[in-house]
């Protein structure tokens, strides 16, 4: 049991670093949201499932009563993060910012 | 366990400095929006790890959700804000 | 037809003056009717099932005095929005799609396992800069209606190195590939899904 949940926690935390080093190291916004928006959801479904699953060790009502609304959480972080990804995108496209393309300088 | 849990949210407030250095240098208004949103999807994170070590998962998650929701309407807001070119052209030049 | 269905639905606000809402999220021409005052019996009692086992679900008290501060709060909170979550209810046929979405849910999960492992793979890679290609890929989408285009939108957002960076109400996509091999087979697999999971074959 304990083995699962660690595994699942570093995993999360794996695709967490891989977000955070992506936003560090792409050349301009557009492709700087690919690691911040993607990386970020699944980091984020893989370690609050590992910690939900072991919120459920001592089973009781009250136990089992936070895991459903950590798991709660997941699916409101998998429903907003995509449309926050795309207000932040509509933001960058009416403010006339146009995509890096191959060759170009680092912004 | 709880040491598990105590590095791992060690290493989580770590990982902040990426995003918060994204937000203070970055080129553009809308890359510092950026870095702002992904430091709340990593605090979410954080708030039930804490909440797990102090064994008071029940009330650090309705903390979590409420903090979701402040940081989603947040990001909302700021790139409505942003969308009449308010001082985006400033700081390309 | 659906343009129009958009259009009216301001003038039918003003008529059922109970919703300050905005524009509901799917505007269907075989909306059922409004007429007056009348409040749609079947999306009123599905809004409250849901509020209230939110309700449940995040209080976690079962006494009555709890029981009935729920209740009461969310009578108001369904009466006042309920034409917000389902728009256009059709009782036949609203379970099976509620059961054909739910299919969909598995393969979208294995589909953005593979997206977040080829960015990560781009992320950590040395040469990066020479991996990427970005560029706006444009193409129109054969979806209908509203809230396929918006799990559509969704699903490209999370799934391989693609991001949706304009939507139109006529199904015009523009979307931002990171790199040539995920750009080029949109819409392709996801759209065929999308379109069987609502009912638009």
């Amino acid at each position: 049991m304990d083995i699962i949940v660690c595994l699942f926690l570093f995993a999360g935390l794996f695709f967490f670093t891989g977000g955070s080093v992506g936003i560090l190291r792409f050349p301009d916004f557009y492709s700087r949201l690919h690691p911040a928006g993607k990386l970020a959801t699944l980091g984020s479904f893989s370690a609050i499932a590992a910690l939900a699953l072991f919120n459920l060790h001592q089973f009781s009502l009250a136990a089992l009563l936070t895991s459903v609304k950590i798991l709660l959480l997941v699916v409101f972080v998998f429903l907003t993060s995509p449309t926050a990804t795309h207000a932040i995108v509509d933001a960058g496209v009416r403010a006339g910012l146009t995509p890096w393309t191959k060759g170009e300088k680092r912004r | 366990m709880d040491s598990v849990f105590l590095y791992s949210g060690l290493y989580l407030a770590f990982l902040m400095i990426f995003p918060l250095y994204r937000a203070l240098r970055g080129p553009t208004v809308v890359d510092r929006m950026l870095g702002v949103n992904a430091i709340g999807s990593k605090t979410v994170v954080l708030l039930i790890l804490i909440g797990l070590i102090f064994n008071r998962v029940d009330m650090f998650v309705d903390i979590a959700l409420a903090y979701a929701m402040l940081n989603f309407i947040a990001v909302l807001a700021a790139s409505r804000y942003f969308h009449k070119r308010k001082g985006l052209y400033d700081e390309l030049q | 037809m659906h343009t129009k269905g958009f259009l009216l639905d301001t003038k039918e606000h003003k008529n059922f003056n109970l919703s300050p809402s905005p524009a509901p999220i799917e505007a269907d021409s075989s909306a059922p009717s409004r007429k007056g005052n009348r409040l749609n019996f079947y999306p009123f009692a599905f809004t409250f099932i849901i509020m209230f086992g939110i309700w449940i679900l995040l209080s976690g008290k079962f006494d009555p005095f709890h029981l009935t501060l729920g209740l009461i709060s969310c009578a108001i909170v369904s009466y006042l929005s309920s034409d917000l979550l389902f728009p256009s209810l059709k009782i036949r046929g609203f379970f099976g799609q509620w059961l054909r979405f739910i299919k969909y849910i598995p393969w979208l999960m294995i589909q953005i396992m593979k997206a977040n492992l080829h960015v990560l793979y781009l992320t950590f890679h040395p040469r990066m800069m020479e991996l990427i290609d970005p560029k706006i890929v444009r193409f129109r989408s054969r979806l209908k209606s509203d809230l396929a285009l918006v799990t559509f939108a969704n699903s490209i957002t999370l799934t391989p190195g693609t991001i949706t960076v304009d939507v139109s109400i006529h199904g015009d996509f523009r979307v931002h590939a990171i790199d040539k091999a995920s750009g080029d087979p949109l819409p392709g697999e996801m759209e065929e899904r999308i379109a069987r999971a609502f009912g638009e074959t």
